[in-house]
């Protein structure tokens, strides 16, 4: 039996986390299948044929599957549910909203955010803001399982492409309709798939402060993140937001500065390789799990370090 | 129109947990419980939309040990009008947290339900999702704002990469992000007016839902410590620990 995993994608390219999804899919059994399913996503599923490890690529097109709707692209799923052993997909914003619906509809529990595989039923997956692991077993029937990106390496390019199918699409639900989306533009790296990140807490005090991080962040050709509380404070948007509720991420370096170390947000930063912290006080939470910290004024430090690096 | 708004008793997020001795669980003996902070933001909104003649009543639901009736006066105290638990000892996983919920739905048939995006303890992000899914509802996760309009509501939803606008039909099952609005605090009047809600019980059984868990926990750890980290005295030297030690710069 084979294993079937859902790309997630923006129409054009496949999602930064969605190759490391397909290293955890391979541990689970063979062979596997990638589903791309969009409006117009035939470049997408072109993409995903290129991946090393995926053996057939099946490609739904239909205008209402538009924005990923859950309804309707679990209605799709089901379809062929059934000829797979699990069905994976990446826990980004997308698998999280989709997947449910799917083990739902098949009557088994999920798996969520696993980070590690230890056998085609056997899972690790963090709890508690990642301060607890936990190994589950599941005697579901289909293993339903979303994957924690950074918990896996990015599987590599094929030698040869993957063939691609297409798949007739399930009728439009008729529940919900995409009315649009309002994305953040930066020509700096995704968060989610950044060497470097350069994160920001409250100790920044306004969106116009921001900037100074910004400049370090070009420097080191780093995206910028943000705590939750600098999210909260209208800082920076949503999407930047590193932690327990927001994107994880495990980047070589993670620079935090400003930012306390409250649990939610350690859960978000604390499996990148190195961690520098830089804080005016010198009892923050954050310089437990930090590498090098520095306890001074953040204005005065991050110029100081953008500038030193331009040395 | 009737909500119903679902709460979830969890250990205090700013608790540090531990792992039981024998790792077969986590430590909640004896440590300090609290509302599921999403579940807040789903109770406060639901509230919102009574305050602004959009609801008339909100029926708060929990699943869980009798102390979750705490969890439910609580609710109340922000302005819930009554109260359900579905009691149990069991770990109640979210699958059966949707099948109890899809009981409970039809027995009150709101035209809406309010839930939390995730409980911070289990951190599995499914109940609302998958309760939309048995009840064949639409769904509206992770939602940072809601206005009814007929028989839709137009939502906002927080993505990975920014916002993103939805229409779904009523009903509907929406889940709440943490941007969706502030939380009130309770007033001791309330707590006082929310002893005198009224608070049903009921089991499982009594439902016809059986709630046996369908994933086996095998053992539970702490992760790897990092190893404690070095203190660098100024920028200086963190460019030189950056360069010639992690070698990442």
């Amino acid at each position: 039996m084979a294993v079937l995993l859902i790309a997630d994608h923006d129409g054009k390219a496949l999602k930064p986390g969605v190759t490391n999804a397909v290293t955890a899919a391979t541990k689970m059994g063979e062979p596997l299948v990638v589903l791309v399913a969009g409006d117009a996503c035939a470049a997408v599923a072109e993409a995903a044929a290129k991946v090393a490890g995926v053996s057939k690529v099946l490609l739904a097109e239909a205008p209402y599957y538009a924005g990923g709707l859950a309804e309707n692209l679990a209605a799709l799923v089901l379809t062929i549910a059934e000829q797979y052993t699990h069905i994976v997909a990446p826990a980004s914003g997308f698998g999280k909203n989709l997947m449910p619906r799917v083990a739902a509809l098949l009557d088994v529990q999920q798996i969520s955010d696993i980070s590690a595989v230890q056998s085609a039923d056997t899972f690790v997956r963090p709890i508690y803001a990642g301060n607890v692991l936990a190994t589950v077993q599941s005697s579901d029937r289909i293993k339903v399982v979303t994957v924690r990106a950074t918990a896996f390496d990015a599987a590599g390019a094929a030698a040869s492409p993957a063939p691609v199918e297409k798949l007739a699409p399930a009728p439009d639900a008729g529940l919900s309709q995409f009315k649009g989306q309002e994305l953040s533009k930066s020509t700096r790296p995704e968060l989610t798939a950044a060497r470097i990140i350069v994160s920001g807490g409250r100790g920044m005090g306004s969106a116009e402060n921001f900037k100074i991080l910004e400049a370090l962040a070009d420097r080191l050709g780093a995206a910028v993140g943000a705590s939750r509380a600098a999210v909260d404070s209208g800082y920076m948007p949503n999407d930047y937001q590193v932690g327990q509720t927001g994107k994880i991420v495990a980047p070589e370096l993670y620079i935090a500065v400003g930012i306390s170390g409250a649990i939610q947000h350690l859960a978000g930063m604390k499996d990148s390789k190195v961690i520098v912290a830089i804080n005016k006080d010198p009892e923050a939470p954050i310089f437990a799990v930090a590498d090098y910290w520095l306890v001074d004024d953040l204005f005065k430090a991050v110029p100081e370090l953008t500038q030193g690096l331009a040395a | 129109m009737k909500v119903l708004v679902t709460v979830k008793r969890v250990v205090d997020p700013y608790v540090k947990v531990r792992v039981k001795a024998d790792g077969s669980g986590v430590e909640t003996a004896n440590v300090k419980m609290t509302m599921n902070p999403f579940c807040e933001i789903a109770v406060e909104q639901a509230v919102r939309m009574k305050e602004a003649g959009i609801v008339t009543e909100i029926v708060a639901v929990s699943i869980g040990v009798q102390q979750s009736q705490e969890t439910l006066r609580t609710a109340m105290a922000m302005g819930a009008d009554r109260g359900i638990l579905v009691e149990t000892t069991e770990e109640v996983q979210p699958l059966a947290v949707a099948k109890v919920l899809k009981a409970i739905v039809a027995k009150e048939n709101p035209r809406f339900v309010i839930m939390g995006k995730q409980a911070i303890d289990d951190d599995s992000n499914q109940s609302g999702q998958m309760l939309a899914a048995l009840l064949g509802w639409p769904q509206a996760t992770f939602i940072s704002n809601i206005e009814i309009a007929g028989d839709n509501a137009d939502i906002t939803r927080e993505i990975d990469g920014g916002l993103e606008k939805l229409t779904v039909k009523l009903p509907a099952v929406i889940t709440a992000d943490l941007r969706l609005n502030e939380p009130r605090y309770v007033t001791l009047p309330n707590i006082m007016k929310a002893k005198k809600k009224p608070l049903e019980v009921v089991k499982p059984d009594a439902l016809g839902v059986d709630v046996k868990p369908r994933l086996k926990t095998l053992k539970v750890e702490e992760p790897p410590k990092r190893t404690a980290g070095v203190k660098v005295n100024d920028v200086a030297e963190l460019i030189d620990k950056l360069k010639n030690d992690a070698r990442v710069i």
